[in-house]
């Protein structure tokens, strides 16, 4: 659905997108990661076709992203990373506005737009101009918005950036459905949780560059392991593990150990180190970003 | 870079403008009494008021010298008002352009579709301002009909102005610079309250050479007088020829803006 080869952007001297390769299949969910800064706005964009590539080659549906752009976006759902709903509409009008933009005729549209307010569970709101929403329900809104032309491929942007727990899951439990429903999905985030949950293979970019690509259980796996067990980085902790010869590594006031045996790492520091409190947990993505992209904030 | 083989243009541009005409008419009444209000306002202060020192300018009256002129600043300042304040809230605080382009519109749709419905606003302000003039018998008929069309024109030439600044302007305030600076001296010094014949023979150059609505005064006035002379022909012409080339100007400043 989406193939980028060597695909760069830069914005003067700064290279945003630095000559990367992905490949997007029909019917899956594809995730970017990377801390802020890394690439994948402007990657959004270049798929979106508002901007232009500075080099390399982007095609989507199989068509030039720069020869065909009305063709693609006819096809696009976006949700950016910005709300950008219409203030001088009300919800249900946003709908119907933006409906005009993609050539849908009134009646469609408008049957559509109730489908979707329905969906998203927004009904009660359909009259409520935009500046009375709450953050959650402006996102649910412009996830309505990005649906209302029957896209291809959905690009979402952060979609549960700032949002509370309730309306994140809310949102998550929707793109579900629409996974489902055999729709193509890419998204950005930076929550772990999110990728972890929705998608189906990420990259995960840092400065321009893609670092690694796989199925985020198979990214765990193969770049972390298994199992971490947690404990407090005290000297005695450490002089007992180093006797004992087990790789470790400091996090802050916890040492981690990546194990595929939890269990024996467990009893050992229990009963050799005289520990009172251990904790084990499966490793996660967010190990194999920070393991990644280091631990040092980015702004 | 692969070279961009593409139309920009298409109908599509009529979506923009359509959706500036809906929220417009959605709070019609606030926007239809300043047409109104602002040539009975001048009418009385300056026609009555001013006008009472004066027997007659060029020939004509002095509420019948003026009123061409209230037309022609109506017009500029509808297409140019709403392309600098009001597109650039729509560019920057709504990101209303931002969502428009991630659908088949393209950005030049987008420009042209403002620059129309800046157009259409001075087309709707002369519609508005006629009857009360006509009123007031300061206009002539039947050529003053020929000021609707041609406020498309002058609107069409303001509003691409008025986007080449938005184009440029880092902030709303920065805005206020061509508003002081061009629109004001251009509302008193384009034959609009005394004939520009009067001023020195350099700052009359400057009016004819330079200054947009010293034409579209000179037009208005011909129309709503009855004296259709060759000069129109010239003036309409120097109108043309500056529409068409500050609207590509607008869309380019505002491409290279916006698409990044």
């Amino acid at each position: 659905m989406v193939v980028a080869e060597e695909l760069e952007k830069r914005f003067g001297d700064v290279v945003a997108v630095d000559h990367i390769h992905f490949q997007v299949e029909e019917g899956e969910v594809f995730g970017f990661l990377g801390p802020n800064g890394a690439g994948k706005t402007s990657t959004m964009r270049m798929i979106e076709c508002v901007s232009p590539k500075t080099m390399g080659s982007l095609t989507v549906f199989g068509m030039d992203s720069e020869a065909h752009p009305r063709e693609i976006k006819q096809h696009i759902g976006v949700v950016p990373q910005e709300n950008n709903l219409d203030p001088d509409f009300t919800v249900r009008d946003n709908l119907i506005q933006f409906a005009r933009y993609f050539d849908i005729p009134v009646d469609e549209a408008s049957r559509r737009a109730d489908e979707l307010l329905s969906f998203l569970q927004l009904e009660e709101k359909k009259n409520v101009s935009i500046e009375k929403l709450s953050g959650g329900l402006r996102r649910r809104l412009i996830l309505a918005r990005a649906l209302i032309n029957r896209p291809r491929l959905l690009i979402l942007d952060e979609p549960t950036t700032g949002l509370d727990p309730q309306a994140r899951h809310l949102i998550w439990e929707k793109l579900r459905g629409l996974v489902t429903q055999g729709n193509t999905v890419i998204l950005t985030t930076h929550y772990m949780e999110e990728a972890a949950r929705l998608c189906d293979r990420i990259v995960i970019m840092d400065q321009g560059r893609i670092l690694e690509e796989g199925t985020p259980q198979a990214l765990v796996k193969r770049l972390v392991g298994d199992y971490i067990v947690e404990a407090d980085a005290t000297v005695e902790v450490r002089n007992c593990l180093e006797q004992h010869r087990i790789p470790f590594d400091t996090a802050g006031e916890k040492v981690q150990i990546v194990t595929p045996e939890p269990k024996l790492i467990t009893t050992l520091l229990l009963e050799e180190c005289h520990l009172e409190q251990v904790a084990v947990r499966p490793a996660s993505l967010e190990d194999v970003f920070l393991k990644l992209t280091g631990r040092t904030l980015r702004e | 870079m692969t070279p961009i083989v593409r139309i920009p243009f298409s109908y599509r541009f009529g979506k923009v403008w359509r959706r500036n005409l809906v929220t417009f008419m959605r709070t019609w009444k606030v926007n239809f009494i300043p047409p109104f209000l602002e040539p009975l306002l001048y009418l009385l202060a300056l026609g009555l008021g001013v006008g009472s020192f004066i027997t007659q300018v060029e020939g004509v009256s002095y509420p019948r010298f003026i009123a061409p002129a209230l037309i022609s600043i109506a017009v500029m300042n509808a297409a140019f008002f709403e392309c600098t304040y009001s597109s650039y809230v729509r560019m920057y605080y709504q990101k209303t352009f931002d969502a428009m382009i991630t659908t088949p519109l393209s950005i030049e749709d987008v420009i042209l579709g403002e620059l129309c419905w800046g157009a259409t606003r001075s087309f709707i302000y002369a519609l508005l301002m006629f009857p009360v003039l006509l009123a007031f018998g300061v206009i002539d008929l039947p050529s003053s009909f020929l000021i609707f069309p041609f406020s498309l024109l002058a609107g069409f030439l303001f509003a691409s102005l008025g986007m080449c600044f938005t184009a440029v302007s880092p902030g709303i305030d920065t805005l206020n610079y061509p508003s002081f600076l061009l629109i004001t001296p251009m509302f008193l010094f384009s034959g609009t309250f005394f004939p520009l014949n009067l001023l020195p023979v350099p700052v009359q150059i400057v009016a004819y050479g330079l200054l947009p609505l010293t034409h579209v005064v000179a037009v208005m006035r011909g129309f709503c007088l009855g004296i259709l002379s060759l000069d129109l022909l010239l003036s309409i012409t120097w109108l043309a020829i500056a529409s068409t080339l500050l609207c590509p100007v607008a869309i380019h400043l505002m491409k290279k803006r916006l698409i990044i």
